[in-house]
C-alpha cells in the first residue's frame, strides 16, 4: 500500500472535516434556535418518563412551562418531594407544597372466573374497539373489558392483565392519571393514596341484575354503609355503594370481611 | 338465549360486516404462483434439471428462513399465507441457470430475513423482497449471475435450435473474442447490444435482429434468467392475475408503454442506441419484472393511477439503465423497480383519491 | 309513473350476492301478538324519551308511555294494550343498556283514541301535519332512525326542492321494504304524497334497484303527474347510502359533514312514508315495522309485520325456527347489521331484519398486518383511505385517522368485504370515532374544571384584594387620623368643627411633600 495514499487521504478528510465543523458551529451560532439553557437544566431533573401527569406534553413541555411560564413546580406526581427540591434548587423558587400522592384504581373485580361471558367476541384487542361491538364480551356492562388498552398507555408498567381483569401494581403507580383518559368505560379513578380501602364495582345495575351476570358485582346491600356509617364518605348510589375520594379515606376495615361478595379491598 | 353453533355455546360477536368476498393473502399468493407456472414450464423446457434445482433450493430454503425468523421473533407463523413461497419461487425466476447453488440459498435468506423479516413480515416490507436478494446477489456475486452458461438444449452443437442460437450469440462473441470474453461463456441479446454500444458501435450491429431471433425471443430459447426468457409464458400468467383481479393492469402497462415509447423515440431520433421497440419489450427481464415484481401488491402504490405512475417510473429507469453506453449492467429491471419502491409513499401521498363530498366550486354554485 | 335509468354512478361500492331469493317472495305476515313485549326508550338517534306511565298503568295501543325529551329525539308508544309490569335496564341489540318498558299484553289490543285521524289531510296546515308526525313518534326506518319531523321541516334558509324516497335495499337478505312497495303499495304512495305536501316540493324521485322489478313495474302503474319519477338503479352496493342516492340520481355531491338538506335534498325510506301515512290518515303512531326474518339457517324465512317490544327469540319461533344452531344472529342486514350477543334483545323502529349465520357462514377477522393492495381505497363509496386509516389507528394515532377524515365513514363495510387480510377496518374506524368523542368529553370536562379553578382562583385574588383595599383604606384613615390630630393641634381646636378641613387634608395626602418620610410609607 502507497504511503503517500493514506497520508493525503487522512490530510484531505481531516480538512473536510474541519472546515464542516466550523461551518457548522458558525451556523449554530447564527441561526440556530437559541434555547433557555435554564431548561435543560430543569429537564435534567424531571424524571424523562413523558407521562403526561402533570398536563403538559411530556417532560420536555413541562421543563420548558416551568422555566419561561412560571407553571407550579409540583405537577410531577410521578418523581416525588425530591424532585421538587431539586426543581427549586435549579429555577430558585419556591416549590410549594407536593401534590398528594396519588393513585390509580380499576374499580372492577371481575376477572374471567368471576365475570359471566355474553358472547365469543371476534375483532380487535383493544377495550375501546370492543367496547362498539354489542356492548364487549362481558355480560356486564360496567366491567373491565381485559384487554389492556391502559396497561398499553401506562409509562410505568403498573398495570397488568391478570384472568381478563386490569389490576394496578400501586407500587409501580405514579398517579399520572394517562390510563384513566383511555379507558372506554371510565373504570379507572385517580385517587389519593390514603383511601387504602376501595369499592372494586361500578355496576349502577340493580342487586338482583348484577347476581346474575358477576360473583362480585356490588348487590346494593347497604352492608358496608352501615357500618362505616359516615354519608359523607360512604353513600349509596343507587344501587351500588360509592366512596367520595375528596372526602377522609374508610376508617373501619370491617367492611371488607362483611361484604358478602367480596368486592372491597384493601390496596397498598 | 338460543342454542348455537360456536363451540362455546354463545354467539359470536363481531362488528359490520358480516360477510366478505372471499378473498385471502393466501389466495391472492395462490394466484401468484399459478401464474407463474408457465414460466416454470418454460424455464424447465429450456434449461432443464438445473432450472428445477434452482427453484427448489430457492422456494425451499425462503421458507425456512421464514419459518425461522418468526420462531426467533415470537410470532405467529406465517408460511401458511404462502407469500414465503412466491418470493422464493419469483427470485430462482430471476437467476441465472449456472448459479452455484450456495449463492442462490444465501440470495433467498437475505430476501426473506433482511428485506421482509426484519420490517415485520409481510405487509410492512418497503422493497420487494425478491428483487432485494436480487440486487444482493447482483452486487455480491455479479460475475456469477452474469455468466450465462448456455443450458443443455441450446448447448448441442450442430442441433437445429442451436443454429438458431447462433444467430443470436456466437457471431457477436466472436466478434468481441478479442475482448477477454470467456470463450466458454454466452452472452443473452441485451448484453450483447451493451457490449456494441460500449465500443462505439450502433446497437443494431450486435446481431441482425431477425424474425428468428425475435420468434426465439418470444419463446424464450435465448440465454437469461431461468424464468425470464420466454415472453408467451410470462403472458399467459398475466392472463390468470388480470382475470383473478389479483391486481388491475396499471403497473404493468405503465411499465411496458413507457418502455416501447422510449424505444420509439430513439429510433425516430435515429439515435446509435436504438433497438426496435419489440425487443426491448420482449429480451431480458424487463417483461417478467413488469408482471410479477412491480406489481406486488406490498410495494407498489396503492391507487390504481398511482400504480400506473409507478410503472412509467420504472419504465424509464430501466430504459436509461439498458441505453446509457456506460452503464455497468445490461438490463435494469431489478434496479427500476427497487428505486421506484422507495418513491412508492411518495406517490400514494400524491395520488390520493378525491374525496367524496369535498366539495367542488363549480358543484356549489350549480346547486346555488 | 316514468321510469329512468339512473343518469349518474358513484365510484367505488361492492357487489355482494343479494340473496333475497329466501324471503322476497313471502308477502306480509302479522306476528302472532307476544304476551310481554319490552318496549326500549330509545329507539331512535338522539336524547331518550322519558317515561310518562309508572308501574300498574293501564294502557291501550297506541297511548305515549314516554315523550320526546329534547329537539332531537322521539316520543315511544304502547304497542298493544295491556299493565305496564315496570321497568327494566337491559341491552339492545347495539349492546348499549337502554330503560325499557314491560309491557303485558291483555290480549285485547284496544286501540286508544290519542291522535285524531285526518282523512282530510290535503287541507290540513303543514305545521299541524309536522306536528303530528312528531306526536306519532315516527322515525327514518332506514336504520339511523333520525326523528322524521325534524328532517321534513328543514331550517328556513335550506330550500328543499326535491324529495327522494329510497327503495333501494341494497343491503344482501333484507326484503321488508321490497314487500312493503308490493304488498302496500297505495300506503306508500299516500305517505310519500303527504311528505311532499309538507315539504312543498314539485319533484319527487323514487329510487329502487333493478333485482325488484315487480316494485318498479307496480309503482309505475300509478297515475301521477311528470315530476314524480321512478329512478331504476343497477343493483350495487351501498345505494342505499343516502349520500350515494343522492348523487347517483341528481349527480350532487352532500359535502363532508353536510345533511342532504344542505343541497336542497330530502331522503325518505319506504317504511316511514308508510308510518307517515298511518300516523296522518289514521292517526296511529309508529309501534309496529316490517321485519325481515331471514338466513339460510331460517326454516321459513318471511317478512313479519312486529310490533316494537318483540324479542328476536319470537320472531325466530314464527319464521319455523332454525334448520341448524346459528352461530351469529345479526340485527340489520349482513353488510351493517349488528351482531347480537344474544336473541332477547327486542325490535325496534329501526330493526329492518334479522339475520342468522351459520357457524361455516361466518366471517373470522384476523389482524393480520395491511398488504397495502389497494382494494379498499377503490371500493370505498366515501373515497376515503381506509388503508391509511386503519394502520395509523392500530398505531394508537388517532388524531392522524380524524386528519384522512375518518368521520366521514359511514361504516358501509365495503372495505372490509373486500380486505383480504380479513381486517376489521369498520371497527378501527368506530373505535377511532368512539376514542375521539371521549377525548372530546374529557377535554370538556378538563375545560370545565379548569374553567372552575380559574373562576376560584379569580375569587381568591379578588378577595385578597379586598382584603388589601380594606387594609389601605383602613391605613388611610389611620392617616387621616394622625393628619387630623396634627391638624387639630396646630389649630388648637377640633377639626370637626371645619367641614372643609377634612376634604383639603384627604387631597393633600400622599401627595405632601412637607409630609413626614415615615408617615409615607404607611400611605404607600
Amino acid at each position: 500500500m502507497d504511503l503517500n495514499l493514506i497520508f493525503t487521504t487522512t490530510a484531505v478528510i481531516s480538512v473536510i472535516g474541519l472546515v464542516c465543523g466550523i461551518l457548522l458551529a458558525f451556523i449554530a451560532k447564527k441561526f440556530g434556535e437559541k434555547e433557555d439553557p435554564r431548561v435543560a437544566l430543569v429537564e435534567d431533573v424531571l424524571p424523562g418518563a413523558n407521562c403526561g401527569g402533570c398536563g403538559y406534553a411530556g417532560c420536555a413541555a413541562y421543563a420548558r412551562a416551568i422555566v419561561l411560564d412560571d407553571a407550579p413546580l409540583n405537577l410531577c406526581i410521578p418523581s416525588g418531594p425530591k424532585t421538587l427540591e431539586a426543581l427549586s434548587r435549579v429555577t430558585g423558587r419556591a416549590g410549594g407544597e407536593m401534590v398528594e400522592p396519588l393513585m390509580a384504581v380499576i374499580l372492577c373485580s371481575g376477572d374471567r372466573n368471576a365475570a359471566q361471558r355474553q358472547s365469543d367476541y371476534n375483532g380487535i384487542s383493544d377495550c375501546s374497539a370492543a367496547n362498539v361491538v354489542a356492548g364487549g364480551w362481558k355480560a356486564c356492562a360496567y366491567g373491565c373489558l381485559g384487554f389492556g388498552t391502559c396497561a398499553r398507555m401506562c409509562a410505568f408498567g403498573a398495570i397488568s392483565i391478570r384472568d381478563g381483569l386490569a389490576v394496578v401494581d400501586p407500587e409501580l403507580c405514579t398517579g399520572c392519571g394517562a390510563c384513566a383518559k383511555v379507558c372506554p368505560r371510565m373504570l379507572i379513578k385517580i385517587v389519593p393514596r390514603k383511601h387504602k380501602i376501595n369499592i372494586m364495582c361500578s355496576s349502577l345495575e340493580r342487586g338482583a341484575v348484577v347476581r346474575k351476570i358477576c360473583e362480585k358485582g356490588c348487590i346494593g346491600c347497604t352492608m358496608c354503609v352501615r357500618l362505616e356509617n359516615n354519608p359523607e364518605t360512604l353513600s349509596m348510589n343507587g344501587a351500588l355503594a360509592r366512596i367520595d375520594y375528596s372526602k377522609e379515606p374508610i376508617k373501619n376495615e370491617g367492611v371488607i370481611e362483611k361484604c358478602p361478595v367480596k368486592c372491597i379491598v384493601k390496596i397498598g | 338465549m338460543i342454542e348455537t353453533a360456536n363451540p362455546d355455546s354463545m354467539l359470536i360477536t363481531s362488528t359490520s360486516p358480516h360477510i366478505h368476498e372471499g378473498t385471502s393473502v393466501r389466495r391472492l399468493m395462490f394466484d401468484v404462483i399459478i401464474s407463474l407456472l408457465p414460466s416454470l414450464a418454460a424455464s424447465l423446457v429450456f434449461f432443464k434439471f438445473r432450472s428445477l434445482l434452482l427453484v427448489a433450493v430457492c422456494t425451499g430454503s425462503a421458507v425456512g428462513t421464514e419459518w425461522l425468523c418468526r420462531k426467533a421473533m415470537k410470532r405467529n407463523n406465517s408460511i401458511g399465507d404462502l407469500s414465503a413461497v412466491v418470493t422464493g419461487l419469483l427470485l430462482a425466476l430471476t437467476l441465472p441457470p449456472g448459479l452455484p447453488l450456495w449463492q442462490a440459498i444465501l440470495g433467498s435468506v437475505f430476501a426473506i430475513a433482511i428485506a421482509k423479516q426484519i420490517y415485520g413480515g409481510i405487509g410492512y416490507n418497503p422493497f420487494n423482497p425478491a428483487l432485494v436478494g436480487r440486487a444482493f446477489m447482483l452486487i455480491s456475486f455479479t460475475a456469477a449471475m452474469t455468466t450465462w452458461s448456455p443450458s443443455d438444449w441450446i448447448g448441442k452443437p450442430g442441433d437445429e435450435t442451436a443454429n438458431a442460437h447462433e444467430a443470436v450469440t456466437s457471431a457477436t462473441i466472436r466478434k468481441y473474442q478479442k475482448l477477454d470474453v470467456d470463450a466458454t461463456t454466452t452472452a443473452t441479446p441485451l448484453g450483447l447490444v451493451k457490449d456494441s454500444c460500449r465500443f462505439g458501435e450502433p446497437a443494431n450491429a450486435a446481431f441482425n435482429y431477425t424474425n428468428e431471433v425475435r420468434r426465439n425471443l418470444l419463446i424464450g430459447n435465448v440465454n437469461g434468467s431461468i424464468g425470464e426468457t420466454s415472453a408467451i409464458a410470462i403472458l399467459l400468467g398475466l392472463a390468470w392475475l388480470l382475470i383473478r383481479r389479483t391486481f388491475t393492469w396499471h403497473a404493468t402497462v405503465g411499465y411496458m408503454g413507457t418502455m416501447a415509447l422510449f424505444a420509439w423515440i430513439l429510433q425516430l431520433a435515429g439515435s446509435k442506441l436504438a433497438m426496435p421497440v419489440d425487443f426491448h419489450l420482449l429480451s431480458g427481464g424487463a417483461l417478467f419484472g413488469a408482471v410479477f415484481m412491480a406489481t406486488d401488491l406490498v410495494t407498489s402504490p396503492v391507487s390504481k393511477w398511482g400504480r400506473f405512475i409507478f410503472g412509467i417510473g420504472c419504465g424509464f429507469i430501466t430504459m436509461i439503465i439498458r441505453v446509457v453506453p456506460g452503464g455497468a449492467y445490461p438490463e435494469g429491471g431489478t434496479f427500476a423497480i427497487l428505486i421506484m419502491n422507495a418513491v412508492t409513499p411518495l406517490i400514494n401521498r400524491a395520488m390520493r383519491y378525491r374525496r367524496f363530498g369535498a366539495v367542488r366550486k363549480t358543484q356549489q354554485e350549480k346547486v346555488a | 309513473m316514468k321510469i329512468i335509468k339512473a343518469p349518474f354512478k358513484f365510484s367505488g361500492g361492492v357487489h355482494p350476492p343479494d340473496k333475497k331469493i329466501f324471503s322476497n317472495a313471502a308477502p306480509l305476515q302479522d306476528l302472532p301478538l307476544p304476551a310481554i313485549l319490552k318496549v326500549p326508550f330509545v329507539q331512535h338517534l338522539g336524547a331518550p324519551a322519558k317515561a310518562v306511565v309508572k308501574k300498574g298503568d293501564k294502557v291501550k295501543r297506541g297511548d305515549l308511555i314516554a315523550a320526546a325529551s329534547g329537539f332531537i329525539s322521539a316520543s315511544v308508544h304502547a304497542p298493544t294494550s295491556g299493565t305496564v309490569k315496570g321497568f327494566e335496564s337491559l341491552p339492545t341489540a347495539v349492546g348499549r343498556s337502554v330503560e325499557h318498558c314491560v309491557i303485558e299484553s291483555d290480549g285485547l289490543d284496544e286501540r286508544s283514541e290519542l291522535l285524531q285521524p285526518f282523512p282530510d289531510w290535503e287541507t290540513r296546515d303543514v305545521s299541524e301535519l309536522i306536528e303530528r308526525v312528531a306526536d306519532a313518534g315516527v322515525v327514518g326506518m332506514g336504520g339511523a332512525g333520525f326523528p322524521t319531523s325534524v328532517k321534513i321541516n328543514p331550517p328556513p334558509n335550506k330550500k328543499v326542492h326535491t324529495l327522494i324516497i329510497n327503495g333501494a335495499e341494497c343491503e344482501p337478505y333484507l326484503t321488508a321494504d321490497h314487500r312493503m312497495m308490493l304488498d302496500r303499495t297505495e300506503d306508500v304512495w299516500l305517505g310519500i304524497q303527504i311528505v311532499r305536501k309538507i315539504l312543498d316540493v314539485k319533484t319527487v324521485y323514487i329510487c329502487i334497484e333493478e333485482n325488484k322489478q315487480d316494485a318498479i313495474e307496480k309503482f309505475s302503474k300509478i297515475e301521477c303527474d311528470d315530476d314524480v319519477m321512478i329512478v331504476s338503479l343497477k343493483t350495487y352496493y351501498p345505494h342505499g347510502s343516502e349520500k350515494q342516492q343522492i348523487y347517483v340520481t341528481l349527480g350532487y355531491e352532500v359535502p363532508s359533514g353536510g345533511l342532504p338538506a344542505d343541497i336542497g335534498c330530502v331522503v325518505g325510506n319506504i317504511g316511514t312514508s308508510v308510518a307517515v301515512k298511518e300516523a296522518v290518515v289514521d292517526g296511529w303512531p309508529l309501534d309496529s315495522r316490517c321485519v325481515t326474518v331471514t338466513g339460510e339457517v331460517v326454516v321459513n324465512p318471511g317478512n313479519f309485520i312486529v310490533r316494537c317490544g318483540t324479542s328476536y327469540d319470537e320472531l325466530f319461533e314464527a319464521a319455523g325456527g332454525f334448520r341448524e344452531n346459528p352461530a351469529k344472529v345479526i340485527s340489520g342486514g349482513p353488510m351493517m347489521g349488528f351482531a347480537v350477543a344474544n336473541t332477547d334483545v327486542t325490535v325496534t323502529k329501526t330493526t329492518s331484519g334479522i339475520l342468522a349465520q351459520s357457524l361455516a357462514q361466518t366471517m373470522r377477522f384476523t389482524s393480520l398486518p395491511c398488504i397495502s393492495c389497494g382494494r379498499c381505497n377503490d371500493v370505498c363509496p366515501m373515497k376515503l383511505l381506509p388503508s391509511d386509516m386503519s394502520c395509523a389507528i392500530e398505531a394508537d394515532d388517532i388524531d392522524a385517522a380524524i386528519r384522512l377524515n375518518v368521520s366521514d365513514c359511514f361504516e358501509c363495510g365495503c372495505c372490509s368485504y373486500v380486505c383480504p387480510s380479513h381486517r376489521p377496518l369498520v371497527q378501527h374506524f368506530r373505535r377511532a370515532k368512539g376514542v375521539a368523542a371521549l377525548n372530546k368529553m374529557l377535554k370538556a370536562k378538563e375545560m370545565e374544571e379548569k374553567a372552575a379553578q380559574a373562576r376560584a382562583e379569580a375569587q381568591k385574588k379578588c378577595e385578597i384584594a379586598h382584603a388589601e383595599s380594606e387594609a389601605k383604606i383602613e391605613s388611610d384613615q389611620i392617616q387621616v387620623a394622625v393628619v387630623k390630630d396634627e391638624i387639630s393641634r396646630a389649630w388648637g381646636e377640633s377639626v370637626d368643627a371645619h367641614p372643609g378641613a377634612e376634604q383639603s387634608v384627604e387631597a393633600s395626602n400622599g401627595k405632601d411633600d412637607n409630609a413626614k418620610p415615615g408617615e409615607q410609607e404607611i400611605t404607600e
